[in-house]
């Protein structure tokens, strides 16, 4: 082939007429992260507008949760984002303890950031393999990260009884104590989890097909992710360096030592490389949680709580860092057993707004990279 | 918020704000603002005071005493960056509630979307499920619920079970 | 081959030994149909995971020759409905359903596809996908383990074996090859549109 005919030559296409089209994506889809639909309104192949549709996966669980006590709306918190049902519980089990004012005990405390770390490590595995099953590599990463999600929902089964839907935190701790085989699988989980990491991003990070189809693409300035909201990884990609874990200091947060990953411009490469650093703090925390669980006693896991929770009349807002952004949840409570307002701030749902300000002007592959990259659960978004 | 930072930040918003418009301020900080004041208030709060995160926007429908409740709850996500950037703060970090209370017969609130865009979508999911409307919300329809549905589930006096049948 | 109520013969025992196999057309048939049951990709919520995992390496789908998942419901032989079908979804599923070719079959994988589960009181949930779809085979559980998953599609392998060539509805006279009534959206709930 000559030098010549490798150089583009663009085509005039003036005297072509073309219309704006509309297409619709979903939501049933091979890549829509669940029930999501998209009316995209095309010019060629560039988007010129995007409106999401939700509410496919509307499950009624505000209501549900106001005709049940607070113990039985635990269960429901695990299925809002059903890749991480345990720091689910979590700010929820926060919120409940704050307007009742119930203490937790520090093995508690310790066992609960041992289960919050480890569902990011799992989110940010699988969020890695469906990013490559937007671009097109089928199946095969997620595959890598099913395999390794195995080994930490065994760490969970043998901890609360539950694969996925694990109902693990109670009011002022949790429900079982850890068996004497959690500590040493644990130990083997932290040891080998970089190594898989490293696999990763071997085959990944300078990967020439990732960088072409991720950098520079959907890029969410940080004005913006602010003003609309962000939080999380997206956020973080986005150069805002604000983590719950830091700000808030909840839990046993305020004694650990770990790095917040920033990203440089906010595209999707960078949200990918967010949340790989963040696996790499989050073996880091794990490690030093194990030493501080190994010096608790076994047996200290929840403090006396009355059977059925009556909070006294007030609200509660309580936030934590949930590997897709900031979780939190308001409940208001008239002093009975029932909640009388149980209202979820999901991060997907928030995370979800600048969509279309991200995808306006590019290419329809590129809205299901960057619809991935924002890494949303729609059992979370349409609760 | 800590007590002395609260009393600085609602003795400066009540100069800021005209008068009566801050109405309560409740024994855990909550300040309860009316519905024509919301827009100076919320733009005093993120403009003066750096409050530039609204992190959620709940309705709540106190049927007994016939009003619908907006709660706001802001953060200020620049300070707290400084903090996770090993600096000081240099002011309160939230959170900041705002409530507001509407009649349950016609509830309108002003739409803080021009404010905070976070709150474009979850408006409309107040609207959805509680019935108030957003007035100056740029796209107020249904969010969760198809355009047809004409209930407003979350209310108190809506039963599936009146309504749907089983 | 599977023929479970049929012995092999000694004459047939000398024929296998010398690598003559002798069926059925009819086993023939069903032996590859079911050996290679296409799932369409409908992970609705959570359950959608658990189907997920038992396509993954340590429980492996792929053994019963169902872990390619279809996109299109033109390519698909079974629709596993995985997770909560809410009443905003419900016509799509059976307008997916009506899509997919004969034969088709549907699991209701998980509590809440079967009978609604733990949503089951919602306004906007609808209480068993089997009210609008026929389901062959229901897996309780919530989610149910990937093992559950695999015995659910190992039934339906067992149906599929049983079902002769004669009474088949894409074939012949008798079964039902209607297509499902959609629901469409009423003012408070789902309206079925009136039949004839």
């Amino acid at each position: 082939m000559s030098e010549e005919a490798a150089v583009h030559v663009p085509m005039e296409i003036e005297d072509l007429g073309t219309e704006p089209i509309t297409l619709n994506v979903g939501p049933q889809h091979p890549s829509t992260h669940g029930v999501f639909r998209m009316k995209l309104q095309l010019q060629g192949e560039t988007i010129v507008s995007l409106e999401p549709i939700l509410g496919y996966l509307h499950r009624c669980q505000e209501k549900l949760a106001e005709g049940r006590n607070y113990l039985q709306s635990i269960p429901y918190t695990d299925r809002l984002d059903y890749v991480c049902s345990m720091t689910n519980n979590h700010p929820y089990v926060m919120a409940v303890e704050k307007l009742a004012g119930i203490e937790v005990p520090r093995r508690a405390e310790c066992i609960r950031v041992v289960m919050d770390e480890l569902t990011r490590l799992l989110n940010h595995a699988l969020f890695v393999g469906f990013l490559l099953n937007d671009m097109g590599a089928w199946l095969t990463p997620v595959q890598y990260a099913l395999r390794e999600r195995e080994k930490i929902l065994d760490l969970f089964e043998m901890a609360s009884g539950s694969r996925m839907m694990c109902n693990y935190m109670r009011f002022g701790g949790v429900a079982h104590d850890l068996p004497e085989e959690f500590m040493p699988l644990l130990t083997k989980v932290v040891e080998e989890f970089p190594a898989f990491v490293d696999e990763y991003e071997r085959m990944l990070t300078t990967n020439e097909v990732l960088l072409a189809r991720c950098k520079n693409v959907g890029i969410l300035p940080p004005d913006r992710a602010v003003a609309y909201g962000v939080t999380g990884p997206v956020l973080r990609a986005s150069t805002v360096a604000y983590d719950v874990r830091k700000v808030e200091r909840y839990s046993l947060y305020g004694e650990l030592d770990f790095y917040v990953p920033v990203g440089t411009i906010g595209d999707v490469y960078d949200r990918y490389l967010v949340r790989v650093y963040e696996m790499r703090q989050s073996v880091r925390i794990l490690e030093q949680v194990m030493k501080l669980l190994a010096e608790t006693q076994p047996g200290d896991i929840q403090s006396k709580v009355p059977k059925t929770v009556k909070p006294p009349a007030g609200d509660a807002y309580a936030r934590i860092e949930s590997p897709k952004g900031e979780l939190g949840f308001y409940l208001v409570s008239d002093g009975s057993e029932k909640p009388y307002r149980w209202r979820v701030r999901a991060p997907s749902f928030v995370n979800l707004t600048p969509l279309e300000e991200m995808c306006r002007g590019h290419k329809v592959a590129d809205v299901i990279v960057i619809f991935g990259s924002i890494d949303v659960t729609m059992a979370e978004v349409d609760r | 918020m800590a007590g002395a930072e609260l009393e600085g930040l609602r003795a400066r918003m009540e100069k800021a704000l005209p008068q009566g418009a801050l109405q309560e301020v409740q024994a855990d900080g909550a300040m309860q603002i009316r519905p024509n004041a919301l827009l100076r208030a919320g733009q005093f709060l993120r403009d003066q005071e750096g409050f530039d995160y609204l992190s959620n926007v709940t309705g709540v429908d106190w049927i007994e005493q016939g009003q619908f409740e907006v709660v706001y709850h802001l953060y200020a996500m620049r300070r707290g960056e400084r903090i996770v950037l090993g600096k000081d703060p240099d002011g309160p970090l939230g959170p900041v509630v705002l409530k507001v209370r509407v009649p349950r017969g016609d509830p309108a609130v002003p739409s803080v979307v021009p404010i905070w865009p976070s709150a474009l979508w979850q408006e409309r999911e107040v609207y959805d499920l509680m019935g108030i409307r957003f007035d100056g919300h740029p796209d107020l329809k249904r969010i969760y619920l198809w355009d047809e549905f004409e209930d407003h589930p979350l209310r108190k006096d809506y039963s599936p079970e009146e309504v749907q049948g089983e | 081959m599977s023929q479970p109520e049929q012995e092999i013969t000694p004459e047939q025992l000398e024929l296998e030994r010398r690598g003559i196999l002798l069926t059925t057309v009819e086993g023939l048939y069903n032996w590859g149909r079911r050996s290679s049951v296409w799932p369409m990709m409908f992970g609705l919520a959570c359950c959608a995971f658990e189907m997920m995992a038992t396509g993954a390496p340590r429980f492996d789908l792929g053994r019963f020759g169902a872990e390619f998942f279809r996109a299109s419901p033109r390519q698909a032989d079974l629709m596993i409905v995985c997770g909560t079908v809410s009443k905003k979804m419900a016509p799509m599923v059976v307008r997916l359903y009506n899509q997919m070719p004969e034969p088709r079959y549907v699991i209701a994988m998980g509590a809440c596809a079967v009978s609604g589960g733990p949503f089951r009181d919602g306004y906007a949930v609808v209480q068993g996908v089997d009210r609008y779809i026929p389901v062959d085979v229901y897996i309780p559980g919530c989610p149910p383990r990937p093992e559950s998953l695999i015995y659910g599609i190992m039934t339906l392998q067992r149906q599929i074996d049983q079902q002769h060539l004669k009474g088949v509805p894409w074939y012949g006279k008798g079964g039902d090859t209607r297509e499902r009534p959609i629901p469409q959206y009423g003012p408070h709930d789902l309206v079925l549109p009136e039949e004839g």
